[in-house]
């Protein structure tokens, strides 16, 4: 048994003064989380981001809880810009102001992140899975495995790689159609021709990753978006000192 | 801003291989074979495709499999797999990718068929795990495994298994990095921190250290004390860039310009990294005369921005 020193009942006092702010600023944060915004259109988050801010899968509505805070602010800058567009993103952002966003982010990114069992040894992917691209890749196709940019098990890398673990299948869908857009399909003599439509979210740093959604096949789309959204979460924590395998 | 004439030399330095002689003494670590410059591969004929490696599925289920498989998790997962031989945060896989399998990746499947390869330079054979030794012991500043332990009979296996169908001591397309040749003024470091800012940061880090997820390394570290050695192959600006333009940026290989990949390329290796462990009498200079002077174009104890580079790091 210890007992606090004077010195360290100072040090704690002082790390209490300093927490303060820190405390008070995160506080907007949760508050615009389940109240909104100053502006009456910046609808509460919770709504449709849930009480513990994981999404609703369902419905397609992202997991905000653990992201990076910069992420989050770069996409809420991003909506506003119209450098991803969404009907219902977009509205809620603009009235979002610039405090309010940094505080969001900065709550959300404080709250769990996806907590993933890794993957059990001996497991192979199988060739055109979901867990072959995820894990694999197509090189011919110069695309990467996700997990090479996205982390192993997809749990995200830095602030600029956000995490495919704890995302729903639709949201992934979703997200990947709005990177490819879709081609123009030229008239023949009975149809005319329709125009390609451009890709909706044009946001991703140096088109990292627009090339590989645009070069995925609808089917491999599908089963790369079940894949990570199938990994789930496991209320076992992660032993951080372990690696993590390729 | 600093300007470097290239030797107008280097498409032909790979004829003239770093004149180094191994030592015969058991315990030296120079008696593994060094990372010198690899012969140019043929190229390829229009529309001619690759060697094509068989499918992960066709590994068979038995002792066979068993090893292959092996292999390929250790050449993936070096650091985590076979921490005692690696002494920085490397895996194979970083500088050999997808797998081993990738062309002007130094894919395993050509090489495998290339050895034992006979040096005129020095009379001497070099063995496929001598080669793999040198990658131990420079790439990954490690310690070699022994010839005959199970983790170099795993990659050996699994390189020998890549390389199914392909002919045996013929070299072919994809082989090694595809070097482009040095661009006509010569490289330029500060332009290339620029390409290295916008393209490479942010994955590399701003600083090269690379990027880890908990212990593990996603990102790996361009130069400090978790990346390649100076006795690296890497450390040549030359075979850098080749590595570079045909697979950097991730999954955006073969956009940057013959000008760009040299001068990312010298960007990264004009910083400091692990000392060179052929080290010569803790010598810079002769460290540089012996094995450094002649191999590829290389900042190896000259002087850059008034500091003399391969000062090493702990
Ligand atoms: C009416 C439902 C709704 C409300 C309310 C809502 N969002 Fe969203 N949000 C969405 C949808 C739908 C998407 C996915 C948009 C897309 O497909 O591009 C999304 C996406 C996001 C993303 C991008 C996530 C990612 O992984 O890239 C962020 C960040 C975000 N919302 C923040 C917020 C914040 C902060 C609030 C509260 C101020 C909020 N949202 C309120 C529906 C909503
Ligand atoms: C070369 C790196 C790289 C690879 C490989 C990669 N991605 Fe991405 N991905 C990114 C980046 C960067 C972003 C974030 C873009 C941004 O800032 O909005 C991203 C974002 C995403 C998102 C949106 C996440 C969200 O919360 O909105 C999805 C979905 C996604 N990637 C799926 C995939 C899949 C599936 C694969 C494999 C087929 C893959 N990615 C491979 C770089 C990569
Ligand atoms: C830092 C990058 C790097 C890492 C990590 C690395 N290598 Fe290499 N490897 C090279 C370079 C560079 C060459 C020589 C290519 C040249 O000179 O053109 C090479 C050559 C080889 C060759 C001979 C290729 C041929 O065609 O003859 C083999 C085999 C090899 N490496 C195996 C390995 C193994 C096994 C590992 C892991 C223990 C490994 N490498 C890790 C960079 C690396
Ligand atoms: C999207 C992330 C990303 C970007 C951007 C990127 N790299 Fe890489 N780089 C990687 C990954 C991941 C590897 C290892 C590949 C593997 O393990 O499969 C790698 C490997 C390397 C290696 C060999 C391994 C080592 O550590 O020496 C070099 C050299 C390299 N990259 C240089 C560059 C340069 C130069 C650029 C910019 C022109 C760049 N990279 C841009 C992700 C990236």
């Amino acid at each position: 048994m210890r007992y606090p020193t004077p010195k360290g009942i100072a040090a704690r006092f002082a790390s209490i003064l300093l927490l303060v702010p820190l405390y008070v600023h995160a506080n907007d944060g949760e508050t615009l989380m389940q109240k909104g915004g100053a502006n009456p259109a910046a609808l509460p988050c919770i709504t449709c981001h849930g009480a513990d801010g994981k999404g609703m899968a369902a419905a397609g509505f992202p997991r905000l809880a653990g992201l990076p805070e910069a992420y989050i602010a770069k996409q809420l800058a991003d909506f506003r810009a119209g450098r991803r567009e969404n009907p219902v993103m977009q509205p809620i952002a603009q009235s979002l102001s610039d405090e309010e966003i940094a505080a969001v982010a900065k709550a959300y990114a404080a709250r769990p992140k996806v907590n993933v069992k890794p993957a059990a040894a001996g497991e192979r992917p199988q060739p055109g899975s979901g867990a072959w691209l995820a894990l694999r890749g197509a090189w011919e196709r110069n695309i990467p495995e996700c997990t090479l940019c996205h982390g192993p098990s997809g749990v995200g890398v830095g602030s600029a790689f956000p995490p495919l673990a704890g995302q729903g299948a639709e949201y992934i869908e979703a997200q990947l159609q709005a990177w490819r857009g879709t081609r123009a399909v030229p008239a023949t003599k009975k149809t005319k021709a329709v125009a390609a439509v451009p890709p909706t979210r044009r946001n991703d740093p140096n088109g990292l990753m627009q090339h590989i959604a645009a070069d995925l096949s609808e089917a491999e789309i599908k089963a790369v978006a079940a894949y990570f959204a199938g990994l789930g979460e496991s209320p076992e924590a992660f032993d951080e000192s372990q690696h993590r395998l390729r | 801003m600093q300007s470097h004439l290239t030797p107008t030399l280097t498409r032909l330095l790979p004829l003239l291989l770093a004149g180094i002689s191994l030592g015969a003494a058991g315990a030296d670590p120079s008696r593994f074979d060094d990372q010198s410059q690899l012969p140019g591969a043929p190229a390829r004929t229009k529309g001619q495709p690759y060697f094509q490696p068989p499918e992960e599925r066709d590994i068979p289920n038995n002792a066979f499999g068993d090893l292959v498989r092996r292999g390929q998790d250790l050449f993936m997962n070096t650091k985590a797999l076979a921490p005692d031989y690696v002494g920085n945060e490397m895996n194979c896989v970083n500088c050999h990718i997808d797998r081993g399998r990738k062309a002007n990746s130094a894919p395993l499947w050509a090489a495998y068929p290339m050895y034992p390869a006979y040096r005129k330079k020095n009379n001497k054979v070099n063995t496929f795990v001598e080669r793999m030794q040198g990658c131990f012991q420079f790439s990954m500043n490690g310690k070699p495994p022994a010839a005959d332990s199970e983790i170099l009979t795993a990659l050996t296996v699994y390189s020998h298994w890549l390389s199914t169908g392909a002919p045996v001591g013929k070299s072919l397309p994809g082989r090694g990095f595809d070097e482009p040749p040095p661009p006509r003024g010569g490289y330029d470091i500060a332009r290339g921190k620029v390409v290295y800012d916008k393209q490479c940061a942010i994955c590399h880090g701003a600083d090269g250290e690379g990027q880890k997820v908990g212990v593990t390394s996603v990102f790996p570290a361009l130069w400090g004390k978790d990346s390649y050695n100076w006795g690296a192959g890497m450390h040549r600006i030359n075979t850098a860039a080749g590595f570079i333009q045909h697979n950097m940026p991730l999954g955006k290989g073969e956009t940057l310009s013959d000008q760009e990949a040299w001068d990312v390329a010298a960007f990264i290796n004009s910083h400091e990294r692990p000392q060179d462990p052929r080290l010569v009498n803790g010598s810079i200079d002769e460290t540089r005369k012996r094995y450094h002077e002649n191999d590829g174009v290389n900042l190896y104890g000259v002087v850059v921005n008034g500091v003399k580079l391969g000062q090493g790091i702990k």
